[in-house]
């Protein structure tokens, strides 16, 4: 008789991890050679499978076995910035060279890695690339811009969409490649936003080289692979809040994690401001005696009740999820309220300042805090989609309203495309 | 606090849902609207016996079903949904609220079962002329006349005024002011004194009167019950359902809109393929949503006693005021000129959001007093 396959629960999951950590963690080991451990034991992405670098088990035991990493403070394997993204999408679409190649390297935190996907020509839309990467037999070559792109200068590798058919319809002509980002071919400069911050860069692709060997997936399959890339980032987004925040203990292996966040975690040190910090809004209308304008009270109340039914709106849709139930309208929404949150922020912010509104850096109150608030909200409403595709998606996937004629079927070549973005 | 409904609540739900697409068509709607008495008795009868839905919230002694406000607000989303012509906020939720938390035990079980059964219809008078609605703005003396009261005075938009049976009145001892001196007082549609008229309403869907009281006799409800939190405690609860209501009626505007974007060919395609439209809709569905998600949260939380139902009344009635008043001008303008016709129906939910937005106070008016519970609390 066959045994069966048991899947180990809870408690014999939380005694096994308990006593490998037991033997293994030292807090004096460096933070390669500790993740080394854990990439060779499977410890250190456990639902992964066991060949690349996991155990197989089932994600609903990660969060205990991330308890008992946290019960005695040691750490994880990297995982801030564009690298999961990047190990993921080589998981589901890479070959077992390329996850042979990549894997270890993104665990251990000795690679960094950057996406490659935005251009200046394409923003909303990104299937509408004109980087072109093209095949001489044994390697690519690959010219073109791409944008917006996180952490590209510190990056070994990048994840690039580029298209190679200018004859197919656009969603059809791309491919996707890895490229080593520490090659002549490539120029990384920053990119400074209008709040003073360079958290992105443009990368300039100039006869660049990409290998026959790091081509991922069959040609023309890009934009379904980049896909897989965005479903992640996605899904990471809550937890990249978790990962950006280095544990406070003291000894080696601490300071290299912490070294190691505060250069993934940089580009993100605005991001609260671009949310536009509802948190500020009573304590600042209190502190300035502004509560007493009944227009400040006016305001001051909208934008509390519109951040705190967002926060029940969000909570509605996870209670539904967990439940079971079909995904209603909430989830969809979450995205576009937040801006509507970070805008109505800006203005009340604006509101309770005053003439001080017009201050920059520590003349600014909250120690220049009000100023990054009012000049980095524009950014809610872009990135990550504009509330205008997001009112478009909630418009044909929620209320099953009929899309636009597309005019942009056809050949590639034939479409109406940007000028490129001139070199300053 | 829970975020969503249990399966007995959704059943609740399709069961309203269903019986008034049956009972209260837009045909029936436009047929009480016109009519003398405002509402239909045998929809009526419906809603209480079939449903048992004019007792959903009264405690089973009194012949209710015992659930709370939440079932109670699941009623009121589909009442407003329906744009249903029936006496149930007058008499279901103010009337009978204002019984169950003002009322003494024996008065309770006087009047509650008649009003729970359908048999007699009830509202409750607080607002004069200036339309202030805190009850201490009151004015209507109350004179004791050996084992009766007589009332001197009036009372003006009063919901349903014409065709309750009971009126539960709110009147002040002679030389009080502000919160002393207030109580709640019971006059018979019948009483020698009182006169009613109809006032000449925007939503006809919902009546209103003004009711004067010259010597009328009157009975003291509620001697061994404190006023003043009793009946901020109606308040907030009627406050809440009517956001309820009024979430019911927003998305019933958004569902015909976008069901005519769909429709309406221009250009050679439907309108809601178009941005400017598809756009509207997807901020309209947000902040119908939002002030939906504000109506539910706040039921729930009353129904647990939280220490801040006032203020997520107050919360849930401003969202709903702007969300449901949006959601008729844009329905307007989704539908064009036919939306301003009055054969078409989006005019009648126009009309309802208009006066519903200003019932029980408007958003600007909620938001203050959010904001001065909230600043206490900071």
């Amino acid at each position: 008789m066959n045994t069966p396959h048991i899947t180990p629960d809870d408690t014999t999951v939380r005694a096994e991890v308990r006593a490998w950590l037991a033997a293994h963690w030292q807090i004096d080991r460096s933070l390669v050679e500790w993740r080394q451990l854990l990439v060779d034991s499977g410890w250190g992405m456990p639902h992964w499978p066991r060949e690349w670098h996991g155990r197989g088990l089932p994600i609903a035991l990660l969060p205990a076995i991330e308890a008992e990493f946290e019960a005695i403070g040691a750490v994880g394997v990297a995982r801030a910035g564009i690298r999961l993204l990047a190990a993921a999408t080589l998981l589901e679409h890479g070959t077992d060279d390329h996850r042979r190649r990549f894997l270890p390297r993104i665990l251990t935190g000795e690679d960094t890695w950057c996406q490659l996907f935005s251009e200046p020509g394409s923003g909303s839309d990104l299937a509408g690339g004109t980087t072109r990467a093209e095949f001489d037999g044994t390697r690519w070559t690959v010219n073109g811009q791409k944008l917006w792109t996180t952490s590209a200068h510190h990056a070994h590798w990048g994840l690039l969409l580029a298209r190679t058919d200018w004859d197919a319809p656009k969603h059809q002509g791309l491919s996707f490649f890895v490229i080593d980002m520490h090659q002549p071919g490539v120029e990384v400069r920053p990119l400074k936003q209008m709040n003073g911050y360079a958290s992105f860069n443009e990368v300039f692709l100039t006869n660049a080289v990409v290998p026959a060997e790091n081509q991922v997936a069959k040609i023309g399959d890009g934009w379904k692979v980049a896909m897989t890339t965005l479903a992640h980032e996605r899904r990471n987004a809550d937890a990249l809040r978790r990962w950006g925040q280095g544990s406070p203990h003291a000894g080696r292996i601490y300071d290299e994690e912490r070294a190691e966040i505060e250069t993934v975690m940089e580009p993100y040190r605005w991001y609260p401001q671009r949310a536009g910090r509802v948190d500020l809004v009573l304590p600042r209308a209190l502190a300035t005696g502004r509560i007493a304008d009944p227009a400040v009270r006016q305001e001051v109340a909208k934008l509390l009740m519109l951040s705190r039914a967002s926060e029940w709106l969000a909570q509605r849709a996870r209670h539904a999820k967990q439940s079971g139930k079909p995904e209603g309208p909430e989830g969809s929404l979450g995205k576009l309220v937040a801006s509507h949150v970070a805008r109505a922020c800006a203005e009340v912010h604006a509101l309770i300042s005053g003439a001080d509104a017009m201050l920059a850096g520590a003349d600014s109150p909250e120690n220049g805090i009000i100023a990054e608030i009012l000049l980095s909200v524009p950014a809610t409403s872009i990135a990550g989609g504009t509330d205008e595709i997001q009112r478009n998606i909630i418009g044909e996937r929620v209320l099953d309203l009929p899309r636009e004629p597309r005019t942009d079927a056809g050949p590639f070549r034939d479409i109406p495309r940007n000028p490129p973005r001139p070199r300053s | 606090m829970h975020f969503g409904y249990t399966g007995e609540q959704e059943q609740f739900r399709d069961i309203v849902a269903r019986f008034l697409r049956e009972r209260s068509p837009m045909t029936a709607v436009r047929a009480q609207m016109a009519s003398d008495r405002g509402h239909d008795p045998a929809l009526w009868r419906g809603l209480a016996e079939e449903l048992g839905l004019t007792g959903v919230h009264v405690p089973e002694r009194f012949g209710g079903q015992g659930f709370g406000l939440e079932e109670l607000c699941i009623a009121q989303e589909e009442l407003g949904r329906a744009l249903t012509c029936a006496p149930f906020f007058a008499s279901a939720v103010l009337a009978t609220t204002a019984l169950i938390e003002l009322a003494d035990e024996a008065e309770q079980q006087a009047l509650l079962p008649a009003l729970v059964a359908g048999e007699r219809l009830a509202t409750l008078a607080w607002v004069e002329r200036g339309g202030l609605w805190s009850a201490s703005a009151s004015q209507l003396v109350a004179t004791p006349d050996g084992d009766q009261v007589r009332l001197n005075g009036h009372k003006h938009y009063v919901i349903d005024g014409l065709a309750a049976d009971l009126m539960l009145v709110v009147a002040r001892t002679p030389g009080s002011a502000g919160d002393a001196g207030l109580a709640l007082y019971a006059v018979e549609a019948s009483a020698e004194g009182l006169t009613r008229r109809g006032l000449a309403t925007l939503d006809t869907t919902r009546r209103q009167a003004e009711l004067v009281f010259t010597n009328c006799v009157a009975r003291r409800l509620g001697a061994g019950r404190d006023f003043t939190t009793g009946f901020a405690r109606v308040l907030d609860r009627a406050t809440i359902a009517l956001a309820a209501e009024m979430v019911g009626g927003a998305h019933a505007l958004l569902d015909a809109s976008v069901e005519y974007a769909k429709l309406r060919m221009q250009f050679g395609r439907p309108i809601g393929a178009f941005q400017a439209v598809k756009h509207k809709l997807a901020e309209m569905l947000l902040e119908v949503e939002l002030a939906t998600a504000a109506a539910r949260y706040a039921a729930a939380a009353a129904d647990a006693n939280d220490a801040e139902t006032s203020l997520l009344a107050s919360h849930a009635k401003a969202m709903a005021s702007d969300a449901y008043m949006r959601a008729a001008v844009e329905a307007v303008q989704i539908h064009g000129g036919i939306g301003f016709t009055w054969d078409n129906d989006t005019h009648l939910w126009f009309k309802r959001a208009r006066s519903s937005a200003v019932l029980l106070g408007d958003a600007a008016q909620h938001r203050e007093r959010y904001i001065a519970l909230t600043a206490v609390a900071a």
